[in-house]
């Protein structure tokens, strides 16, 4: 675990979603999340894990309440903070959102880029994490050209090559086979074990019973299911009992 | 090697890498299209109009600076005799006024070859028969304003009682008003071609800016700043701009050449003096790269004002 555990790193209060006038997609959204945890966020098709994730990694802003990461208030936040604040997320799209002209390599390299790292510092970790997702030999593939399962692994590599602060990840195994999924899965945890705290979209049971000490967060319609309030007022430590919703119960 | 030569050298190679990554994000050469070709003809016209405008300004000032002080004295009587001698007593009178640098009667043979084209020296014409002028060539040592004229006048009235005197620019003040119009249209076509290539670079830059809409998301969402999105797009456009300055330089001076030559066959002393000099090669030299700096500004300040949209 790491030095940081247990320090607030996103807390959402009260917050409410919707699209122009439509009704609100999510409704008094209240959490806290706590760096080097690894959470869950579940629910059924359209109960609003996309647009929670939107909110996490910035892509959106609320319609209201308030929203507090890494210490700072995001809603307030000037735009030219925003990229110091993306820069310490890593973000895995559902729709993998891969830059259609650039290979695999330049596409898992494009966060380090777009940070500044020099170029010297940037092949070997490239090559190691392509290597690592069984995509050693197609690193000059383009998007077009690759499978729906390697471009997924390519969305992955390129979120988690510059060891964000928080991983966010919508659906990140939907099209890998289960080995894959499993080998992915070990790598989320691995990063998590780093100090990285993780925040797996998904609706595979079988996906968040591989990781036990997993917290959930089970969206219904847009509100969120908290029944015990333990991700509204975690403790420091964890005890089993504050624990209602941990992974394979 | 001392330290300014490694700390250049590191900045140097630094900046190589940081334009390198970022030439990546986005494919470069494919953002404007023709731009480069619509830039080139653009910056010809430009060179043409801003070549035309220097011509006309060298004219103006050359034949302003021959006739500011010029004035002439017209003797009109129909009387050879009494033409001549008022022209003497006019002379006599001038010589000795306060202002005068210079003063001369236009020989015959002079006053032949300027009424030549209009009357003819064929083989029995008589010139001399024709009541022209006597004319008085008199050079000011300040300008020929309306008051020194007037001057001028009163001192030989009593004595040349049919003399007409005339400031030469006041002959030359419609040639002036011309000239002064299209120096105003050469400005003129200058702004609107200026304002033509902003329009087109703001054009391209959207259509640029639309085109890769969802790569410049994902750079936002990985956290690439506005700066340096905005430095992929500067860079392609000072690319095209660049080309197409050099092109249009080159059709510009092509252009000026072949109107000068035309202009110089013309053998006019007028046209010779609105030659171009060095300093003016060089200020149409620096169309292009004017060209290219407005294009550069115009794509950075539309691209960023674009991405201001963007969370």
């Amino acid at each position: 675990m790491s030095q940081h555990e247990d320090a607030e790193i996103v807390h959402f209060d009260n917050v409410g979603l919707r699209y122009g006038t439509e009704k609100e997609v999510l409704t008094d959204i209240s959490f806290t999340l706590y760096s080097g945890r690894f959470y869950f966020l579940t629910g059924a098709s359209g109960a609003g894990k996309t647009s929670m994730l939107k909110l996490l990694y910035l892509a959106q802003r609320p319609s209201r309440g308030l929203i507090r990461m890494f210490g700072t208030d995001a809603i307030t936040l000037p735009r030219d903070r925003l990229p110091g604040f993306r820069r310490r997320l890593g973000v895995v799209f559902q729709d993998f959102r891969l830059v259609p002209h650039l290979s695999a390599f330049d596409n898992v390299a494009l966060p380090l880029r777009v940070a500044g790292v020099p170029e010297s510092d940037i092949i070997k970790p490239v090559t190691d994490m392509l290597e690592w997702v069984e995509l050693g030999d197609r690193s000059h593939a383009r998007p077009a050209s690759l499978s729906g399962g390697e471009q997924q692994r390519v969305a992955i590599a390129r979120a988690v090559i510059g060891r964000p602060d928080m991983l966010v990840a919508d659906e990140p195994t939907g099209n890998v086979d289960p080995d894959m999924a499993e080998k992915l899965l070990r790598l989320f945890e691995a990063l998590n074990r780093l100090g990285t705290t993780v925040v797996v979209a998904t609706h595979d049971v079988h996906l968040i019973r591989k990781v036990p000490e997993s917290l959930i967060m089970r969206l219904d319609k847009g509100r969120l299911s908290d029944p015990t309030g333990a991700l509204r007022y975690p403790p420091r430590r964890q005890t089993s009992t504050l624990r209602p919703e941990r992974a394979g119960a | 090697m001392n330290m300014f030569e490694m700390f250049t050298g590191s900045l140097r190679e630094e900046l190589r890498e940081r334009r390198g990554a970022e030439a990546r994000l986005l494919p470069q050469g494919k953002l404007s299209g023709p731009m480069p070709w619509v830039i080139a003809i653009m910056i010809g016209l430009t060179v043409v109009a801003s070549a035309s405008g220097l011509a006309l300004r060298k004219t103006a000032n050359a034949a302003s600076a021959d006739v500011a002080g010029g004035v002439t004295v017209q003797i009109v009587n129909g009387s050879p005799r009494e033409r001549d001698r008022q022209a003497q007593e006019a002379l006599a009178a001038l010589q000795g006024a306060s202002g005068v640098a210079s003063v001369r009667i236009v020989p015959q043979k002079e006053l032949d070859a300027l009424v030549e084209p209009w009357l003819g020296t064929t083989v029995g014409d008589d010139v001399n028969a024709l009541p022209i002028p006597a004319l008085i060539d008199v050079r000011l040592a300040g300008n020929a304003n309306k008051a020194a004229v007037a001057a001028l006048r009163q001192q030989i009235a009593a004595r040349a009682p049919d003399a007409r005197v005339d400031a030469q620019a006041s002959w030359l003040a419609p040639v002036f008003e011309a000239i002064g119009a299209l120096q105003l249209l050469a400005g003129g076509l200058i702004a609107l071609l200026a304002f033509a290539t902003v329009a087109t670079v703001l054009l391209a830059s959207r259509n640029a800016l639309s085109n890769h809409r969802n790569t410049i998301e994902i750079v936002h969402m990985l956290g690439g700043t506005d700066a340096q999105i905005a430095r992929i797009f500067q860079r392609s456009m000072a690319v095209d701009a660049a080309a197409g300055g050099i092109g249009g330089l080159l059709l510009g001076v092509v252009t000026i050449g072949l109107l000068g030559r035309q202009f110089a066959a013309l053998g006019s002393g007028m046209m010779t003096a609105g030659s171009l000099g060095y300093t003016d090669w060089l200020l149409i030299c620096c169309i292009p790269v004017a060209g290219v700096l407005l294009a550069v500004l115009t794509a950075r300040l539309s691209v960023l004002n674009a991405l201001k949209g963007m969370l």
